[in-house]
């Protein structure tokens, strides 16, 4: 296992510049610090996915990654823990996150710890991180921090009430439980065979009497 | 090495004057094509197999047979005979038939197709398609190789002393391909058979076919057929040309930017950088192809897409004039440069027989000499 841990991060905003991406810039800042109080360095790899956007659906319809898609596809699926932010349009995640995470192999995220975190304008949408982003990493068998963040506008002009903790709590926190699972991943040090064949396979078959 | 073309057999609308031909005409166009093919001095013509519009080639032998008879030198080949929801049974026979009525010019490229529906129009489950391909053609291979068949498989119903009818000529097999887009498993196979593997090249980058092909070049060594460079691979490929660049990418333009599986996706410029596309003069096609030898070590098979994307007859034909006349003849040179003497040409009937003759004629040697 590598002292360093790798640490991609997903920020799907579209304006420039996003709340998201400020969200993504503040869970990344806590988890690497959470880390180094470890002992362990990060290695992050920062993705704007509006940066890849026509990459993006070029490789829905062509089938193949641009060069530059495929780096950033590699920097997620080879990463140590991912964080994924995404702003929350129409009650879910954008579409061009979901078309992201639509070209990736679904079998590439198994056991990848991911930090879920949505930004939005108000705090009525909340919940979108735990009915629509929890199950859509559940499906891809990544394991999924038990705090998601969601910063609606108003959170960053606020200390919290006394019934919910603040932000910078809950990105304390989500952040404490996504470097804990880092620290022990061994993902991005392991070799990924393309020419794996599943288990039992044979040239001619299970009838095949050669 | 052997040059060629392979079409899939697309029925679709020019979008420069959104005219669309009939099947009719597509048909009796392709035959055209294919006459041009050996006229202009290539060497194989292969065509798909679909079971839904836009496309119109359901049965490849019956077109290959027309062709064959009207052809003297071509050899008919196909991309791909469906392994997946034809019964093997059939595909014995059907090409068999081929083999017979062309003389031999016959052989096939297995393929499992990617068209979801034609797996339960066909009775078959498409998450089954690698099981599938696997013991349909375990059951081919034995059917041209055994006089009296007992079988018995999960896909179809078993065989009790079934001999498919008729024997392939002179008693050897048309020889076959596997092409696969991305299925190591599939790579294994034609290199556990000592088959040939086709890499279709033309909608993906060629580093993703490069890791296949090395794969079973690997593998075919693996299983003893020799030594991975003299595994036998093909590839696709796919070219627009006129006499200068400009003119050819302004031509070919409209058609990249519509057709139909890369149209209105990435640009022209970035795709060609990206795949084996070429679009521009013939030297430049031959610059791009020429170098393939280098990424995927020497090969015995190299088919180009001309017809497809709505391109109109008179184009394709010119097309075709272009490639026999100024590319292919120059890409035979180069790639018969310092060519490894081990490395084998394409198998022809010619070749297998003299292969299988020769096969018979050693064990009788050793007899000789043990006695």
């Amino acid at each position: 296992m590598s002292d360093v841990k790798k640490i991609a991060v997903i920020a799907a905003g579209l304006s420039q510049p996003s709340s998201t991406r400020l969200l993504a810039d503040r869970l990344t800042e806590a988890t690497v610090n959470d880390l180094r109080e470890r002992g362990i360095d990060a290695d992050v790899t920062v993705i704007e996915l509006r940066d890849l956007a026509h990459d993006v659906t070029n490789n829905l319809l062509t089938g193949f990654p641009s060069t530059k898609l495929d780096e950033a596809i590699a920097a997620v699926t080879r990463a140590d823990a991912l964080i994924a932010v995404t702003p929350i349009f129409t009650t879910s995640y954008s579409g061009l996150f979901k078309s992201f995470i639509d070209i990736l192999d679904p079998q590439s995220l198994t056991d990848l710890p991911v930090l879920l975190g949505a930004t939005g304008g108000t705090d009525r949408h909340s919940l979108a991180i735990d009915y629509a982003m929890r199950p859509l990493f559940a499906y891809l068998h990544a394991v999924a921090v038990p705090t998601g963040v969601y910063a609606a506008s108003a959170d960053w002009g606020s200390t919290g009430d006394s019934a919910s903790s603040t932000l910078p709590g809950r990105i304390a926190r989500a952040a404490g439980e996504l470097a804990a699972l880092a620290a022990a991943s061994d993902r991005s040090d392991q070799v990924v065979d393309p020419f794996a064949l599943s288990e039992g396979f044979s040239p001619v078959g299970s009838f095949g009497a050669q | 090495m052997q040059f060629g073309i392979f079409t899939v057999s697309d029925v679709t609308t020019d979008p420069t004057n959104g005219r669309t031909p009939t099947e009719g005409e597509r048909i009796k166009d392709i035959v055209t094509i294919a006459k041009k093919a050996e006229e202009v001095g290539l060497d194989v013509f292969a065509l798909g197999e679909h079971h839904n519009p836009p496309f119109f080639s359901s049965s490849p032998t019956t077109t290959l047979a027309f062709i064959a008879a009207q052809t003297e030198k071509l050899i008919l080949s196909t991309s791909t005979t469906l392994i997946t929801t034809n019964d093997p049974v059939k595909i014995a026979e059907d090409y068999a038939m081929l083999q017979h009525l062309s003389d031999g010019r016959a052989d096939l490229m297995m393929g499992r197709g990617n068209t979801g529906p034609v797996y339960p129009w066909f009775g078959k489950d498409i998450r089954e398609g690698i099981p599938l391909a696997i013991e349909n053609y375990s059951l081919l291979h034995k059917l041209w190789r055994e006089e009296f068949v007992n079988w018995e498989g999960k896909y179809r119903t078993p065989l009790q002393g079934f001999q498919s009818t008729p024997r392939p000529l002179d008693g050897v097999p048309p020889f076959v391909w596997h092409g696969s887009i991305r299925s190591p498993e599939i790579a294994e196979q034609a290199a556990y058979y000592g088959d040939g593997f086709f890499a279709n090249n033309i909608f993906w980058p060629k580093e993703h076919y490069m890791r296949l092909v090395s794969y079973y070049r690997q593998r075919f060594e693996h299983y003893g057929h020799g030594t991975a460079a003299q595994a036998i691979v093909g590839l696709g490929g796919q070219a627009f040309m006129r006499s200068n660049s400009q003119s050819a990418k302004a031509e070919f333009r409209p058609y990249f930017d519509n057709a139909p599986v890369y149209g209105h996706g990435p640009s022209m410029e970035d795709f060609t950088e990206q795949t084996p596309l070429a679009v521009g003069s013939p030297q430049e096609v031959i610059d791009k192809y020429a170098g393939m030898r280098e990424h995927f070590g020497d090969y015995q098979r190299q088919l180009f897409l001309m017809d497809h994307a709505g391109l109109p007859l008179k184009t394709v034909l010119e097309q075709l004039d272009i490639l026999g006349e100024e590319v292919v003849p120059v890409l035979r040179k180069e790639f018969a440069t310092n060519r490894p003497i081990e490395v084998p040409d394409a198998p022809t009937h010619a070749s297998l027989v003299a292969k299988r003759d020769a096969a018979l004629a050693a064990p009788a040697a050793v007899d000789t000499t043990t006695v």
